[in-house]
């Protein structure tokens, strides 16, 4: 099956322009980088509901927040994903997440696509950093499909939101009856020998590794959480009792993100040999986006491999975890 | 003007309530920002008592100006003029600091009636009135936002950012209020990190500016009233104040920051003030 290719950036700016059809409280603060997070598509059609800040990201935040204090406006802040949660991170702490202010944060450019532009535009800690602050949720979307839902849901909730865009074209593993619950996982296989658990783009790639190995005779389940704060906590723990053998899956630093919350939930709660697949604690760097997912294991093919090691490990007669 | 001559005794008799206020709490909570606190009363109290389109029964009323303490650490000020305007009981004031309270060191306005946002991480406040400015236009509410500044506070980038970005969106409902007390944690402004020249900062990055003296209610009324009727560019009251004003042996001196008075130093302070014979709120 070949599927749609779209770029989680695309479907946010387009499911904006939507909601922004539908109600007159959405506006959009981005920080002059419109053409690249798409949130020109809402400036053409909204010129009035969109706020050019320039480049200076703190003030943004603080702006939105202003703007959210009325609560009769729901404002967007769109930059991209290093600048927003790095250089403006006490803004969001302070002006948006500890008022509880109805802001929601997003984060283009996620992970390691950037259009070649290197370790300075790639963000991979900013799931790490947002899931710090109380008060705040952070929603990372597979695909295109699940942005559109997301987006949505973003503004059905009142609170501070973290939303994380992706440059480039990702497969689109959602239909029409793709239903999107709130705080809730979704698992896309039951399995009982091994779970991956994946967010954001890496569930199509996991997805693919699943039914390779499934095809290879190994029993996966695979979770996807589109949502890594607050977590599901309900999922993941009865996925390690069934399974005792986790792989996390993320476009993002294994310090602090889904890795690392997942780590947490098991450890306190079900505990289970976990192999975190994503970046190793290390600044990335300049490159297409396919030489780069190869060189740090951000693909299918690793998927699988980490899952078989496991797996030999788990059919040693000497092997008890 | 015997009219104005009232209104300005008036004025000035609430800004020695809410200095009272201020030593009282201070003491009582053996911590706070008095030095910083004591420099923006007479301001607090033009604002609170004059200025403001409020309402203390309805502290969410959505047309209401709204007013953002920048420099947060001054909070004990802001409490003391919002009791004292009726927004909570005079009596929680000796709550002020205390575990469990509703006046925090920094003001949070999830908590405190009438605070119109959390402050503390300085730098802040000005980019979220400007936010509460655009918000005013794109719903079309005549609603005012006054931002009270630290001059410490303007070393700041973010302030400079949000200074540029209200100028380019020409909001004239927005008016800064700079507390020039000229000494911030360590030592004099001034000596710390040159601000000057102050007026001609904020006159370049477009706005309109105000000099006044902080501690004059009439001119601070008089600054107020031009501010809120300028048209086409956000307004700056740069007010010369002193920094534990009213009480002689704080005034001017670095160290009463963030000093508590002792329940002496507090009675001795109250007696300047004149407060000698009555006792707390």
């Amino acid at each position: 099956m070949k599927n749609k290719l779209i770029a989680t950036r695309n479907a946010f700016g387009e499911a904006l322009v939507e909601l922004a059809k539908e109600r007159n409280d959405i506006v959009v603060l981005d920080a002059d980088v419109a053409s690249s997070t798409k949130t020109s598509i809402f400036k053409e059609a909204f010129p009035d509901r969109f706020f050019e800040m320039g480049i200076a990201e703190q003030n943004m935040m603080g702006v939105a927040a202003g703007m959210a204090s009325t609560k009769k406006i729901i404002p967007f802040t769109v930059t991209f994903a290093v600048f927003a949660t790095k250089r403006a991170c006490d803004q969001i702490s302070i002006s948006i997440a500890y008022p509880k202010l109805n802001v929601k944060v997003v984060g283009s450019y996620g992970g390691i696509p950037t259009g070649k532009a290197g370790a300075t535009h790639q963000a991979f800690e900013d799931i790490a950093i947002m899931r710090t602050m109380p008060n705040m949720t952070i929603i990372v979307p597979a695909d295109a499909v699940e942005m559109k839902h997301a987006v949505r849901a973003c503004v059905e909730y009142n609170g501070p939101v973290y939303l994380r865009c992706i440059r480039c074209e990702t497969p689109v593993i959602f239909d029409e009856n793709y239903k999107f619950e709130w705080n809730k996982g979704v698992t896309l296989r039951d399995g009982k020998d091994i779970t991956i658990v994946s967010t954001g783009i890496m569930t199509s790639k996991a997805l693919v590794a699943t039914n390779i190995l499934t095809e290879q005779g190994i029993d996966v389940q695979l979770i996807h959480l589109h949502t890594i704060k607050p977590i599901d906590k309900e999922i993941l723990l009865r996925a390690s009792k069934q399974t005792r053998h986790i792989v996390t899956v993320e476009n993002h630093s294994i310090i602090g993100g889904l890795g690392g919350a997942v780590a947490e939930v098991l450890s306190e709660g079900a505990p289970a040999l976990i192999k975190r697949i994503g970046i190793k604690d290390i600044f990335g760097e300049s490159g297409s986006d396919e030489d780069l997912f190869n060189k740090y294991g951000l693909t299918s093919e690793n998927i699988v491999k980490e899952v078989k090691e496991i797996i030999k490990k788990k059919t040693n007669k000497f092997y008890n975890f | 003007m015997v009219f104005q001559e009232e209104l300005i005794k008036d004025l000035e008799k609430k800004a020695n309530i809410i200095r009272r206020y201020i030593i009282e709490m201070i003491s009582n909570a053996e911590g706070g920002h008095i030095g910083g606190a004591l420099s923006i009363t007479d301001i607090m109290a033009v604002l609170y008592f004059h200025i403001l389109k409020i309402d203390p029964e309805n502290p969410e009323w959505e047309d209401r100006d709204r007013v953002i303490l920048s420099k947060g650490h001054a909070s004990a000020a802001w409490y003391a003029a919002l009791a004292e305007r009726g927004y909570f009981p005079k009596e929680e004031l000796l709550t002020f600091d205390h575990i469990n309270s509703r006046l925090q060191g920094h003001p949070d306005m999830n908590k405190t009636p009438g605070v119109d946002m959390s402050s503390g991480s300085l730098g802040q406040g000005i980019s979220v009135a400007l936010g509460m400015a655009l918000a005013a236009r794109y719903l079309k509410k005549i609603y005012r936002t006054f931002v009270i500044l630290g001059d410490g506070e303007t070393q700041e980038g973010q302030i400079w950012e949000a200074a540029m970005v209200a100028a380019n969106y020409s909001t004239d409902n927005l008016i800064a209020i700079l507390d020039y007390n000229k000494l911030q944690l360590y030592g004099e402004t001034n000596t710390i990190m040159n601000i000057e020249p102050v007026i001609e900062k904020w006159r370049v990055f477009g706005w309109n500016t105000i000099e006044i003296n902080g501690h004059r209610i009439n001119e601070i009324v008089q600054a107020l009233e031009e501010a809120v009727k300028f048209e086409g560019k956000p307004t700056i009251i740069i007010a010369h104040t002193i920094k534990g004003k009213g009480v002689s042996f704080m005034e001017n001196k670095v160290e009463w920051h963030s000093l508590a008075p002792t329940k002496e130093q507090a009675k001795q302070a109250l007696k300047e003030l004149g407060y000698s014979n009555e006792k707390g709120f």
